[in-house]
């Protein structure tokens, strides 16, 4: 039995020991007894997947080639991991709280939910690990070939298509079996992770036995093994600064980007905490995977023949030393780090390709069966088998036409710069709020097209992809388009040339469309969620201080319910539960029916929303921030039903209290004006009775007397006459029952008839008349107009108190209106009576005059049925009244 | 002389037959015909009785009564009011502020005699 036989025999072995392992982690998580599953021990050993066949093989032929170099690829997750595990505390937050179930899940959400984004992320992350892919397929190959070389009878092993075909079926038919056994909400494969730990195990526990070999047994211990590697080129090897950092930036990204690592890192994590001990555990494992690396390159270059490829040393030298169980072991270790690999980058582009392209495909083309949700998860199952199926078919394919040459180090590198390109949208997700979706895309497209073009299209050699031509030349013969010297920068290194264009140029854009653009509401919620997790989230070790939150429930309560109610709401149910004071210990019942008193005042999800945030047991998730909008916006649309009720009401208020006040007012003129009235009539009968009882009783009155007593009743009956004229006069004119008596007449006959009939002249007034001298003649009713006029002439004739009284008619037109003024010159109406002057039994001077106070009322009546009016005019030195009428009337005839 | 009387009132008629009737009943009239000083010459002429009419210009007849009441001096000083707005209230409220008679217009003058016969013993 040759050794190839034994290295399948044991191969086969290994790989049911891991079936076994994987089967009995999934038993226990699925009864509940995986306590020890979810170990931190177990989290840093799953994240040794970094170290595939490339770390496990292809450092030794790195460090072989380029010196220290390969420490590039260790250095960079070992900052990430001490110097950054607080950025990867939120990640996992991040990724837990939002249910993320790739990178391309969390990208996608993190930019409004956007199915574009996903698909892309997804497109980049397949190509991006594809070369990966074939990398573990090459490695495992070669490591088959180096035992069919020191195996003759074995030969038809040699075919090294057949044997990448056979580990790449073998690979999908176990990935499958544990990767799609069920579909857990938060997709975690406890089997799987269970499986890798024991292989991150044998890779670790293989190359250090290698490294012990190789110093102790080939070198001659510890101080012998250090002068060779002094006197090697390893030892004069001078740092290239610019490739250095570009490699250790490069594998910091990758560390957090590679779909493989996201998986381990933040969807299979159980518990932030184990990242503490992962922070310090897994640096340690990548030291250890780093130590015996110069070693076995120094001793492999020394003892083995020349042209011995180097990225096979560690199995080789074992192999030519005739250490058969030694390279069985070494190639155990080199099969984990492939397989281990593989699997999960097969599960994490499985799930991305699934979700993100496969369903939303499936769902559009079937609407109507997307109704049965048994039909679903089946498919969901399909697509994903299919999914790994393809994924592990497109890494064969890459590795047959890649030639399956290249050294493993340089197709690491293809893949790590592919994937690292996420890292901007990454950082910007949980890092910036401005970014968005359009700073996402437009950086990721113009780092991936980069990537593409400057890295991937060449790695498969002129002719492939890219003629010779464009290699040489640039595309379309532009010299600033060549490949591998883009925008005429020549001569660095074609890492460092596609690290420093497309990462910077992917990181400008992507800030500066985000800047640029302005996102979608979605965006802005998650964006708020992503960035401010750790306050969105709470405390995620449970939550104590139930006093504390009482408390808050309550100043938050007290705002909408108001201090009363809450108190009584707090206090009985804090007397329910047997305690003293007002604060319940939050228990779900408690919490429930707050909620519900809350709901009533603002609505449901406004009402959960604010006691999850104070409990600080869930988030508030975007749904839940949109059905408050909701709520707010019927709250909004019911309350402005209300204010516009409400401003009805308070305008048929005003109008009622208009009216009341109208009627008030009305009532008490009307007791003033009885009143009035009832003091204007006894005032004559008093006189007029005194006197006749006078007349009656008294036997000897002088006949001087008898005539001045008479002539007094007779003076006061006249005056009880005219005052019931007036009063009746006055209710016709309120009344508006009057009968205009319209005739034609000329104004200057009109005054003058009505001077004439006060006799003022005689009794002393001087009347002086100007203005229009023409004769104006109109048509209205004479004889009212001319009461008007009388009353104000005998006004003037009563109250006019200058020396030698003067009355002035003035007659103007003025904008289509007649003016007549009469204006006295005696001391006028005081400023404050001016406003009174018009109203019933309103008299400014003393009653001598005799006036019952009704002239000027009834003037001001007469006026406005002629459709003019009547105004005191102030301002003019004596008593001054203005007449107004619209003029109606034409000019005389000369 | 017989018992001095002040008239306060400012419709001219009524003075005139008012001072007739109590001239004639043997009374030494003074009459007064606005509100302003009303007061000081109540004080001045110190009558034994005065006839006060309620709306007069400058001053209304409640407040001239009320301002005598606060004064000692004419604290008791009969006062008959007069007045031609007839309602209760306005009764109600002369008899709170302290006349001594109140009748409304127009009265008989038998009643005016009697009335000041009661107010002031002759």
């Amino acid at each position: 039995m040759g050794a190839l036989n034994i290295l399948v025999a044991v191969c086969l072995t290994y790989v049911a020991l891991l079936f076994l392992v994987a089967f009995m982690a999934e038993r226990a998580a699925l009864r509940g007894r995986a306590t020890w599953l979810r170990s931190p021990l177990v989290y840093t050993l799953s994240l040794s997947i970094y170290c595939t066949a490339w770390t496990f093989y292809g450092a030794v032929g790195n460090a072989a080639r380029s010196g220290l170099e390969f420490l590039t690829i260790y250095i960079g997750p070992t900052l990430v991991m001490i110097g950054w595990w607080w950025g990867l505390r939120k990640l996992v937050r991040v990724g837990r709280t939002q249910r993320i179930t790739s990178i391309a899940d969390l990208i996608s959400s993190r930019y409004g939910k956007s199915p574009l984004l996903a698909v892309f992320v997804t497109l980049i992350a397949v190509i991006g690990t594809t070369p990966y892919i074939a990398l573990q397929l090459q490695s495992v190959t070669l490591s088959f070939a180096s035992f069919a070389k020191v195996d003759p009878q074995a030969m038809q092993f040699a075919d090294s298509e057949a044997t990448a075909l056979w580990v790449a079926g073998g690979l999908a038919v176990f990935t499958i079996l544990f990767g799609t056994r069920n579909l857990d909400a938060n997709e975690r494969h406890h089997g799987v992770v269970m499986a890798i730990a024991v292989e991150a195990v044998v890779k670790l526990c293989a190359l250090v036995a290698v490294g012990v070999f190789v110093v102790w047994g080939l070198g001659g211990g510890v101080s012998e093994t250090l002068a060779r590697i002094d006197a090697s080129d390893i030892g004069t090897w001078q740092v290239d600064n610019g490739r250095w950092v570009a490699m250790t930036m490069l594998s910091a990204a990758a560390f957090l980007t590679l779909p493989r690592m996201f998986q381990v890192l933040v969807v299979e994590n159980e518990d932030e905490r184990h990242l503490r001990t992962a922070s310090w555990a897994f640096p340690t494992y990548l030291m250890i995977m780093s130590l015996f690396v110069v070693p076995i390159a120094v001793v492999g270059l020394d003892i083995m023949p020349e042209g011995a490829n180097p990225d096979q040393f560690v199995l080789t030298v074992p192999l030519s030393q005739g250490q058969q169980g030694l390279a069985m072991l070494s190639f155990l270790g080199g099969f984990s780090s492939a397989t281990s690999m593989v699997i999960v980058a097969a599960i994490a582009l499985s799930t991305m390709v699934s979700n993100h392209i496969v369903m939303p495909i499936w769902l559009r083309i079937a609407q109507g069966g997307a109704v049965i949700s048994g039909d679903v998860r089946h498919v969901v199952l399909l697509a994903r088998r299919l999914s790994i199926g393809g994924v592990l078919a497109l890494g064969y394919l890459y590795y047959r036409f890649s030639g399956g040459g290249a050294a493993l180090t340089s197709i690491g590198l293809i893949s790590f710069s592919g994937v690292a390109q996420f890292l901007p949208a990454l950082m910007g997700a949980i890092f910036w709020r401005g970014s968005n979706h359009t700073g996402a895309v437009a950086g990721l497209l113009i780092g991936f097209l980069i990537w593409v073009y400057s890295m991937l299209l060449p790695s498969f050699g002129p002719g492939v992809f890219l003629s010779a031509e464009v290699l040489e030349h640039g595309l379309w013969g532009l010299s600033w388009l060549k490949p591998q010297a883009l925008f005429g920068i020549e001569g660095i290194d074609p890492v460092v040339h596609t690290v420093l264009w497309s990462m910077s140029l992917n990181a400008g854009a992507f800030v500066l469309f985000s800047i640029i653009s302005f996102p979608q509401p979605l965006e802005r919620l998650q964006g708020a969620q992503f960035v401010n997790v750790f306050q969105h989230s709470g405390n995620p070790q449970g939550w104590s201080g139930g006093v504390a939150q009482a408390e808050d429930l309550m100043v938050m309560a007290q705002r909408i319910l108001g201090p009363v109610e809450t108190q009584t709401l707090f206090q009985k149910a804090a007397l329910e539960q047997g305690l003293v004071g007002f604060l319940p210990e939050p228990t779900p019942d408690f919490l429930q029916r707050l909620e519900r008193e809350l709901a009533g005042s603002v609505g449901a999800a406004t009402a959960h929303a604010m006691v999850s945030q104070i409990m600080g047991r869930a988030t508030v998730s975007v749904e839940d921030l949109l059905a408050v909008a909701d709520e707010t916006a019927q709250m909004m649309e019911y309350s402005s039903q209300l204010e516009a009720k409400s401003a009805e009401l308070s305008r048929t208020a005003r109008q009622l209290r208009a009216a009341n006040e109208k009627l008030t007012k009305l009532s008490v003129q009307k007791d003033a004006f009885l009143s009035q009235i009832s003091h204007e009539l006894r005032t004559p009968m008093t006189s007029i009775r005194s006197f006749s009882e006078i007349l009656r009783d008294t036997e000897e009155l002088s006949p001087a007397d008898l005539e001045k007593y008479a002539d007094i009743i007779h003076q006061e009956a006249i005056r009880l006459t005219r005052l019931l004229d007036d009063l009746l006069d006055l209710s016709v004119l309120e009344n508006g029952q009057v009968n205009l008596n319209i005739r034609q007449g000329v104004l200057q006959d009109l005054i003058t008839h009505a001077i004439a009939s006060t006799g003022a002249e005689s009794s002393g007034l001087n009347i002086h008349r100007s203005g229009i001298s023409t004769d104006i003649l109109m048509e209205t009713d004479l004889d009212r107009l001319a009461q008007v006029f009388i009353n104000l002439i005998a006004n003037a004739q009563k109250y006019c108190d200058a020396d030698q009284p003067e009355l002035t008619i003035q007659v103007t037109e003025r904008d289509n209106y007649l003016i007549v003024d009469f204006i006295d010159n005696g001391s006028g109406i005081p400023a404050q009576a001016q406003d009174m002057v018009f109203e019933k039994f309103s008299r400014v001077s003393d009653r001598q005059a005799g006036g019952a106070g009704l002239g000027l009322a009834i003037c001001r009546e007469i006026m406005a049925r002629l459709g003019g009016s009547i105004a005191y005019l102030p301002g003019q030195g004596g008593a001054a009244f203005r007449v107004s009428l619209p003029i109606k009337m034409k000019m005389a005839a000369q | 002389m017989g018992k001095h009387v002040l008239v306060i009132e400012d419709e001219p008629n009524i003075i005139e037959a008012i001072s007739f009737i109590l001239s004639r009943d043997g009374w030494t009239v003074d009459t007064h015909s606005n509100g302003h000083d009303a007061v000081s010459v109540v004080r001045a002429k110190s009558p034994d009785l005065v006839i006060l009419d309620v709306m007069l210009p400058g001053k209304s007849g409640y407040d001239i009564l009320t301002e005598l009441r606060q004064d000692a001096a004419t604290q008791n000083l009969p006062v008959l009011m007069l007045t031609a707005r007839g309602q209760s209230k306005d009764r109600e409220l002369a008899e709170k502020i302290g006349a001594s008679r109140f009748m409304t217009k127009p009265f008989s003058n038998a009643e005016v005699l009697e009335a000041l016969h009661e107010l002031v013993p002759q």
